[in-house]
C-alpha cells in the first residue's frame, strides 16, 4: 500500500491531440481517488499511463516513491479493472484470476489460497469452473475485480468498471467496490464520467476537463465550494441552475438580479466572499442548486427578496421529492464550459441550450418537497435559500471567493453569447 | 380457497377448431419442408453417383469390363475386395504413398501453423516501424504465380542438394505463406485490444500474450489454415513430381497419375486407389466440419 504521485504529467498523442496537460495529482496511501469528467477529458489516459499502457510525453509518475515511467506494466504491481472487463474468453474464471499468479510463478498452494479467498469475498465460489461467456454482466464484473484482488497489488486502477451494468446492479456493485476497497485498504484510482459515482465512492475527487485538472477535493468540498463554473455545473444532480445576473449594491444591501427577479445576497455570503465587492454593478454568473430551492408555500417564513414568481413548465415526481421545471427570462450562460456540460449530458441538451441562448431564457429546475401544490401551467413562488448562492466570474469562469483567481490556469472561459 | 382454484384457471381453454387460414398455413409449411428434403436428397444422390460408380468399378475383377454401355452406378455383381489390398501393398504401393504424403502434409501443417501464426501475430498486434510497408510487400507476393517461381526455386533446391528429398516440399512452409499470414492477421485483429492490455498488466510479455491469449483464441482461423494446407498438399502433384525421383518417396498424387498414364490402365485398381486416397480427406472433413464451417464463417472466407 503506497501513495501515487503524478507530477507534470502530459500526454500528446501521435496525431497531435493533447489528452492530458501538465497534471499534478497525489493519491494518498489507501485512499480512493476518483477521476471524473466528461468523455474525452483525458481521465482514462491518465489511468492508462499509471498502469503503464501508455507512455508519458512529459512528467513523472511514481508509485510508492519509485518513479515508474520506464517500468513495464507487469512490474508496477498495480492491478486494473477494465470497462469491458477484458476477461480471457478461453479460460475459466479460476484460470482468469490465476493467470497473473502463474506468470509470477507463485506456488500452487498459495495461488489456490488467493483465488479461493478472492472468490469468497466476491461470492464466485460456484463459478470458478465456468467460462466468461456463461456469466452474467454482474458476475463478469466480479471476476474482473477478482482478477485484480488476487494480485494483492499496491494499487487498484479501475476504468469505469460499472458502466456496463444496469442501474440497479450498478448501485449494488458500487457499494461492493467501496466495501472491498476499504477492507483491503488499497490505494485506488477510479475513473468514471458519472458524477454520482464519483461523489459516492471517492475519498477525493479530481474533476478534469479537456486534459486539464479543474479541482481536487473531497466530495463535500466539491459540492459546496466548486473552484469554477465547470465543477459547479458538473457536480450535483440535477445540475446547478446557471444564469447571467447583475450584482447591484445599494444602501439596503446587495442584490442579484436576473430576468426581472431580484434576490438579496445575505451579509454572511458577502463576508464569506469578499471578492464579490469587485463585481458590484457588473455581470456575474449566478449558480443556484435545485436543492436550495423550495415551493415558497412550504417555507414557514420566507425572507424578503428570496422568492421567484414563476410558471411551472413540467413537474417530475421522484417519490421523495418533486422536480419543478420553469424558465427564467434571462440569458443562459453560453460559454465553452456550459456547452461542454450540456454536450456531456446529451446532444439534445446542447441544442436546447443553444435555443435558450437565442431566446434569452434559461431553464431552471427546483427540487421541492413532494407536498408542493404547484401544478404544470400554474404560477407559483419558488423560495431560494440565498445563503447557498454560487457566484462565478463571467470572464474566467472561476468561482468568486476572496478576490483571488481560484480557477487553475487554462480554465479560462469567456462569455460568448 | 384461492390456491386450489388457481390451477383450474390455468387449464387450456376449450378446444376451438383452428381457423381455415391457420390450417392452410400449416399445410403449406409441411409441404414446403417435404419439398426441401426431397430436393436436397436428390442433389445429394446426384453428387454421390460418380462415387458409387467408382466403387462399382473398384470391386470388379481384372478382366471384367469397366465402361459398360449403361453405367453401373452401384455394385451389384462383383465384390472383389482384394483389389484394395492389391492397390495398397501387393500390386501398387499405395500404403507407402499415403505414409509419404502424410509425412509431407503433417510437416507442412506444423510449418504453416508456427510460421504464419507468429508473423500474423506480429502484423496484427505488435506496433513496430515499417509494419505496414512489410505487410503490403507480403500482400504483393501473393500476386506472383507459383509457376514463375518454379524454375528458380528448383535450381536453388538442386544447388542446396535437396533434390530427391522431402525438404523442398516441407521447408518453405516454415518460412510462411502469404495467404495464411493474411488470414491469420485479419482474424487476430478482431480480438479485442483490451485483452492485450489486461495481459500486460497481469505481467505477460509479448511472447506470453501470443502463446497464452491470442493463439488459443485463434483456433478457428488456425483450423482453416491447417485444413487448407492438408488439402493442398494431399492433392499437390506438381511439387512432388518435380522434386521426387524414386518410387519409395512418391506421394499419392503421383501414384494416381502414374496409374492413369500406364499403357493399359487397370481401371479397377485405379478406382480402388482413388477411393483409398480420398478417404483421409473425408475423415478429416467429417471430424472437423463444424469447426471448419465456424472458422470459415468467422474468417470471412468462402470454401
Amino acid at each position: 500500500m503506497v501513495d501515487i504521485a503524478l507530477e507534470g504529467v502530459t500526454k500528446v498523442f501521435a496525431d497531435g491531440t493533447e489528452a492530458v496537460h501538465t497534471l499534478d495529482l497525489d493519491i494518498p496511501d489507501g485512499k480512493l481517488m476518483v477521476l471524473v469528467g466528461p468523455s474525452g477529458c483525458g481521465k482514462t489516459t491518465v489511468l492508462r499511463m499509471v498502469a503503464g499502457l501508455e507512455d508519458l510525453t512529459d512528467g513523472t509518475i511514481s508509485i510508492g516513491g519509485r518513479v515508474v515511467n520506464e517500468v513495464p506494466p507487469g512490474d508496477r504491481d498495480v492491478a486494473m479493472v477494465f470497462q469491458n472487463y477484458a476477461l480471457y474468453p478461453h479460460m475459466t474464471v479460476y484460470q482468469n484470476m490465476a493467470l497473473s499468479l502463474r506468470i509470477r510463478k507463485l506456488k500452487k498452494e498459495e495461488m489456490n489460497r488467493r483465488v479461493q479467498e478472492a472468490a469468497r469475498i466476491l461470492h464466485l465460489e460456484d463459478l470458478l469452473q465456468k467460462r466468461p461467456r456463461e456469466l452474467s454482466g454482474g458476475q463478469r464484473q466480479r471476476v474482473a475485480m477478482g482478477r485484480a484482488i488476487v494480485r494483492e497489488p499496491q494499487a487498484f486502477l479501475m476504468d469505469e468498471p460499472l458502466s456496463n451494468l444496469d442501474a440497479k446492479l450498478r448501485v449494488q456493485t458500487r457499494a461492493e467496490i467501496l466495501r472491498i476497497q476499504k477492507d483491503l485498504n488499497v490505494t485506488t484510482i477510479y475513473v468514471t464520467h458519472d458524477q454520482t459515482e464519483a461523489m459516492t465512492l471517492g475519498d477525493l475527487v479530481a474533476v478534469m476537463k479537456r486534459g486539464v485538472l479543474q479541482q481536487v477535493a473531497s466530495p463535500q468540498q466539491l459540492f459546496a465550494h466548486p473552484a469554477n463554473l465547470f465543477v459547479g455545473g458538473f457536480i450535483g444532480s440535477p445540475a446547478m441552475n446557471i444564469v447571467e445576473a447583475t450584482l447591484s449594491g445599494t444602501g439596503a444591501g446587495t442584490f442579484v438580479e436576473f430576468g426581472g427577479h431580484r434576490l438579496q445576497v445575505p451579509d454572511e455570503v458577502i463576508v464569506e466572499r469578499p471578492g464579490l465587492a469587485a463585481f458590484r454593478g457588473r455581470t456575474v454568473i449566478l449558480g443556484i442548486r435545485p436543492d436550495s430551492m423550495e415551493d415558497a408555500a412550504l417555507v414557514p417564513s420566507p425572507g424578503p427578496d428570496s422568492r421567484l414568481p414563476v410558471a411551472v413548465d413540467l413537474q417530475e415526481s421522484m417519490g421523495s421529492d418533486v422536480y419543478l421545471h420553469f424558465s427564467v427570462d434571462a440569458p443562459p450562460v453560453y460559454t465553452e464550459d456550459t456547452r461542454e456540460l450540456a454536450a456531456d449530458v446529451d446532444e439534445k441538451v446542447l441544442e436546447e441550450l443553444q435555443e435558450q441562448a437565442s431566446e434569452r431564457r434559461t431553464a431552471f429546475i427546483a427540487r421541492t418537497s413532494p407536498e408542493t401544490r404547484a401544478r404544470v401551467g400554474e404560477r407559483c413562488e419558488i423560495h431560494v435559500d440565498t445563503r447557498k448562492l454560487y457566484f462565478f466570474d463571467p470572464e474566467t469562469g472561476g468561482s468568486i471567493y476572496d478576490g483571488v483567481e481560484t480557477a487553475p490556469t487554462g480554465a479560462a472561459a469567456t462569455v460568448t453569447a | 380457497m384461492k390456491t386450489v382454484e388457481a390451477p383450474e384457471r390455468v387449464q387450456a381453454p376449450p378446444e376451438i377448431a383452428p381457423q381455415p387460414s391457420v390450417l392452410r398455413y400449416r399445410a403449406r409449411r409441411v409441404s414446403h419442408k417435404v419439398l426441401m428434403y426431397a430436393l436436397l436428397l436428390g442433389v445429394c444422390g446426384f453428387i454421390l453417383l460418380p462415387v458409387g460408380w467408382m466403387f462399382t468399378a473398384a470391386l470388379k475383377p481384372d478382366l471384367e469390363p469397366i465402361f459398360t454401355p449403361t453405367p453401373e452406378w452401384f455394385p451389384s455383381e462383383f465384390w472383389a475386395w482384394e483389389n484394395f489390398r492389391r492397390v495398397l501393398t501387393d500390386v501398387m504401393p499405395f500404403l507407402r504413398y499415403m505414409i509419404n504424403t502424410t509425412i509431407i502434409v503433417v510437416a507442412n501443417i506444423i510449418g504453416v501453423l508456427i510460421s504464419c501464426s507468429l508473423v500474423g501475430f506480429a502484423f496484427a498486434r505488435l506496433r513496430f516501424r515499417g509494419s505496414k510497408v512489410l505487410f503490403y510487400i507480403l500482400i504483393v507476393t501473393m500476386l506472383i504465380p507459383w509457376q514463375a517461381l518454379m524454375v528458380p526455386q528448383f535450381l536453388m533446391f538442386v544447388k542446396l542438394g535437396w533434390y530427391g528429398t522431402y525438404l523442398p516440399l516441407i521447408v518453405p512452409s516454415f518460412t510462411g505463406t502469404a495467404f495464411f499470414i493474411f488470414l491469420i492477421r485479419q482474424y487476430m485483429r478482431t480480438i479485442p485490444k483490451d485483452l492485450d492490455d489486461a495481459a500486460r498488466v497481469d505481467g505477460l510479455n509479448a511472447w506470453q500474450i501470443f502463446w497464452r491469449i491470442i493463439l488459443p483464441l485463434s483456433t478457428p482461423v488456425l483450423t482453416v489454415c491447417a485444413v487448407f494446407t492438408f488439402l493442398w498438399n494431399w492433392n499437390n502433384l506438381l511439387g512432388p513430381l518435380i522434386y521426387l525421383d524414386s518410387d519409395e518417396k512418391f506421394t499419392v498424387a503421383i501414384g494416381l497419375a502414374n496409374m492413369v498414364t500406364l499403357a493399359d490402365t487397370p481401371w479397377n485398381l485405379a478406382m480402388a486407389a482413388n477411393l483409398v486416397s480420398i478417404l483421409p480427406c473425408v475423415i478429416v472433413y467429417f471430424f472437423i466440419q463444424k469447426k471448419l464451417i465456424g472458422g470459415i464463417a468467422s474468417v470471412g472466407l468462402k470454401g
